[in-house]
């Protein structure tokens, strides 16, 4: 209890180990330890009423000093929920109710027979094909608990930095991995970190995007609701290496639980010293805020990012100056993504070797997606960068419903593109998903089969950019909105051959001259949709010939 | 008792000591403009102008400032809301298993669109880029709650529920 006694001051490298002992010690004293899938799929599929029901049956049967009940992080399986896992057996549950969790606990915690109709295999590739990084304590530590995350070598890679690293080395450490931005367009981490280290100001910041504006993308919501400490370290980790001392993590509105868990942790984190002043008895402050966002997707790019971090509209300014020498407050900013930020306890661990030799040479490490859609599992999966797509599909995913066929995967949301069937055994890194005209983005992968109509999937995006566009600059404002009429007009049948080519024109328009990001991507998801589905396209145009009977047009949509 | 007449809010409104509250809190710094919208969306449901005219002088900030900032971000709501919300998810995962459809479904019982409040200010419905629990695809939050894999029929049958108790109060 060395913190708790201590009461905020720092603690020294030996309390933390003997932290670490005494909840492995207490964590042993029960033979069975129940865990709850505590993310946001789970929890709405009804998980409380199945704790509680379990808790009656525990407290009934006499087995509280047998066995704890937890929640934890994202088992997975978010389609099949809620889950239960049972630690030491490996046994996960999916689809319990009330009557399942009693039976859980008479059968196999009484009794320790398992309870085989609702038993998920872990032999499945989706578990064995994964690699487990950034995930690795989902459905091993309580998601509130900082002693757990401590237990599970939590805040060990902060002592290590500020005990045995200079900053220098620590920077040198990441680029040694290989790590690259993990919110999409996967830029060097240690490069960006070394940028701001050597930038001359009184006050330097760290920012963590948690803006997961991407609809379809729900892994960084899993990992600050499962594991919100190892987001802290690793920003805390990032203040010594570039010497800032206070960091801002700028979370989605409409993750209520991920910020309650946000705020705990860091409430936790405070307690025991390990934000706060000299932690780890050095001279290195570090403290962190939350800033909420409001809903608009363009704060999703970094410049708008941290304009509204400072209270403004969130619109994007022109870079450079990059935010590593100009950014909140006109200081230089280090930004990053959750799953960046997640990745570096790890690094600091196990050293650089250990990251550089998982993935690919130039894609270090691994990618966490959340695969959802046409999809027979839909779930949170972290897969090692390289792998092809095919196994992350139909391997891990278990292919489209039964009767369907695959037509396209989606990633990088309304920035990304649709990848169709002859690419599916290209492998997923940043470089190989560009040859294809989409983008690992921050890693959302939907899943389409033959039902979905490609180019009304092209119309969703481009409404979505339309919506979302901030205004400031002309190309994605008027852009946006006349590449979504011409998209309308397609799928009635009004188009031309003459508007498709127009459309292609604008796209290539709107994606050169845009101000920001959000402009410079929206039209990839038609151009992509017409490189790989241009009959699609195409076939509405002749039906609108046919319809309206105008012999010109026909000319021209024959010449496509 | 007059010691808590003293206590009292100018305005006349206590609501208003929880702002001010907040707004000490930050220091009355306009850059936490954002966070203080946030708590007054929650104390007052929704942002009217008078409301932020009182935020704009609290944190010495242009009335323009104020508005730009609540008129750009989506969160924030300028009317006041129904007595029930539906809010819709409308992002890609819940777009490709059939949203679009349920959108029209209740639009159709409701008689008003997504982003408007129905005439007898039952029920609001909103649309959400996308609540993060894709696994469960088709999504809505009615009231706070996610109910995940929607279908157009359970969708309507809520709408309806809400509608009927409010007409079984008014009755």
């Amino acid at each position: 209890m060395a913190g708790s006694e201590k009461g905020g001051s720092s603690m020294t490298v030996e309390e933390l180990r003997d932290l670490a002992e005494k909840e492995q010690t207490r964590q042993s004293q029960f033979e069975y330890r129940i865990l709850f899938c505590s993310s946001a799929g789970c929890v709405s599929s009804g998980c409380d009423v199945v704790k509680q029901e379990m808790r009656k049956a525990i407290d009934e049967l006499g087995f509280s000093k047998k066995c704890e009940m937890l929640g934890t992080g994202c088992l997975g399986l978010c389609g099949e929920g809620p889950l239960v896992y049972v630690h030491p057996d490996a046994i996960l549950y999916q689809r319990v109710d009330g009557a399942i969790a009693r039976r859980i606990v008479g059968e196999h915690i009484g009794k320790g027979m398992k309870v085989i109709e609702n038993c998920v295999d872990l032999n499945d590739p989706f578990f064995a094909s994964q690699k487990r990084i950034v995930l690795e304590n989902m459905g091993k530590i309580n998601a509130e608990s900082i002693e757990e995350y401590i237990a599970a070598e939590g805040y060990e890679a902060l002592s290590r930095a500020l005990s045995e690293m200079s900053p220098e080395e620590v920077i040198s450490e990441i680029r040694k991995a290989g790590l690259r931005g993990r919110g999409g367009a996967g830029y060097p981490t240690g490069l960006k970190w070394d940028i701001v280290r050597k930038g001359v100001a009184d006050q330097k910041y760290i920012v963590c995007n948690a803006d997961e504006g991407d609809p379809g993308a729900f892994m960084d919501r899993s990992v600050l609701e499962g594991d919100p400490h190892r987001v802290l370290e690793g920003m805390a980790i990032a203040g010594y290496a570039v010497g800032a001392n206070q960091g801002f993590i700028y979370a989605r509105a409409e993750y209520p639980l991920a910020i309650e868990r946000l705020k705990t942790a860091i409430k936790q984190a405070e307690k025991y010293g390990l934000l706060g002043n000299r932690i780890f008895e050095s001279q290195f402050n570090f403290r962190i805020d939350i800033r909420i966002g409001a809903g608009a997707f363009v704060c999703g790019e970094e410049t708008a990012l941290l304009r509204s971090v400072m209270g403004r509209r969130g619109r994007p300014k022109v870079r450079p100056p990059y935010p590593s020498e100009k950014g909140l407050w006109d200081k230089p900013t280090v930004i990053n993504n959750v799953e960046t930020y997640a990745n570096v306890a790890p690094i600091i661990r196990n050293g650089s070797a250990w990251f550089a030799g998982i993935g690919t040479t130039k894609s270090a490490g691994t990618k966490v997606f959340a695969l959802a859609g046409k999809i027979n599992r839909t779930g949170l999966v972290e897969v090692p960068m390289g792998i092809p797509l095919r196994k992350i599909i139909f391997d891990i995913g278990g292919g489209t419903p039964e009767g369907t066929e695959f037509k396209a995967a989606q990633t990088g949301g309304p920035s990304g593109g649709c990848i169709p069937k002859e690419h599916l055994d290209l492998p997923v890194d940043y470089e190989s998903l560009q040859t294809v005209g989409s983008i690992m983005g921050s890693g959302g992968m939907i899943v389409m089969d033959n039902t979905s109509d490609m180019v009304d999937v092209a119309k969703y995006f481009m409404e979505f950019c339309m919506d979302e566009s901030c205004g400031k600059c002309v190309p994605c404002r008027v852009g946006t909105k006349h590449i979504h009429t011409l998209l309308e007009r397609i799928t009635k049948g009004e188009a031309t051959g003459e508007d498709f080519e127009l459309l292609k024109e604008l796209c290539m328009m709107v994606k050169e001259t845009s101000l920001c990001g959000l402009g410079q991507s929206a039209p990839n998801p038609v151009l992509s949709t017409i490189r790989f589905f241009k009959e699609e396209y195409t076939s509405k145009l002749k039906a609108a010939t046919e319809y309206s009977g105008d012999g010109h047009t026909n000319v021209v949509a024959k010449e496509l | 008792m007059p010691q808590t007449e003293q206590k009292k809010h100018p305005s006349g409104d206590n609501r208003f000591k929880l702002l001010d509250r907040a707004i000490t809190k930050h220091h009355a710094s306009g850059d936490a403009l954002i966070e203080i919208l946030h708590v007054a969306q929650g104390i007052f449901g929704f942002l009217e102008n008078d409301l932020m005219i009182y935020i704009a002088n609290a944190l010495k900030l242009p009335l323009s400032r104020v508005y730009g900032v609540a008129t750009f971000y989506h969160f924030f709501r300028l009317k006041p809301q129904g007595e029930h919300t539906f809010v819709l998810c409308t992002g890609t995962a819940c777009y490709v298993k059939g949203a679009n459809e349920i959108q029209k479904t209740i639009e159709h019982q409701c008689g008003c669109k997504f982003g408007e409040t129905t005439k007898d200010n039952t029920v609001s419905l909103i649309s959400a880029r996308c609540v993060g629990s894709c696994g469960l695809a088709p999504v809505a939050v009615l009231d706070d709650q996610v109910a995940g894999k929607l279908t157009k029929d359970e969708a309507n049958k809520r709408i309806k529920q809400w509608q009927e108790a409010k007409k079984e109060v008014a009755a």
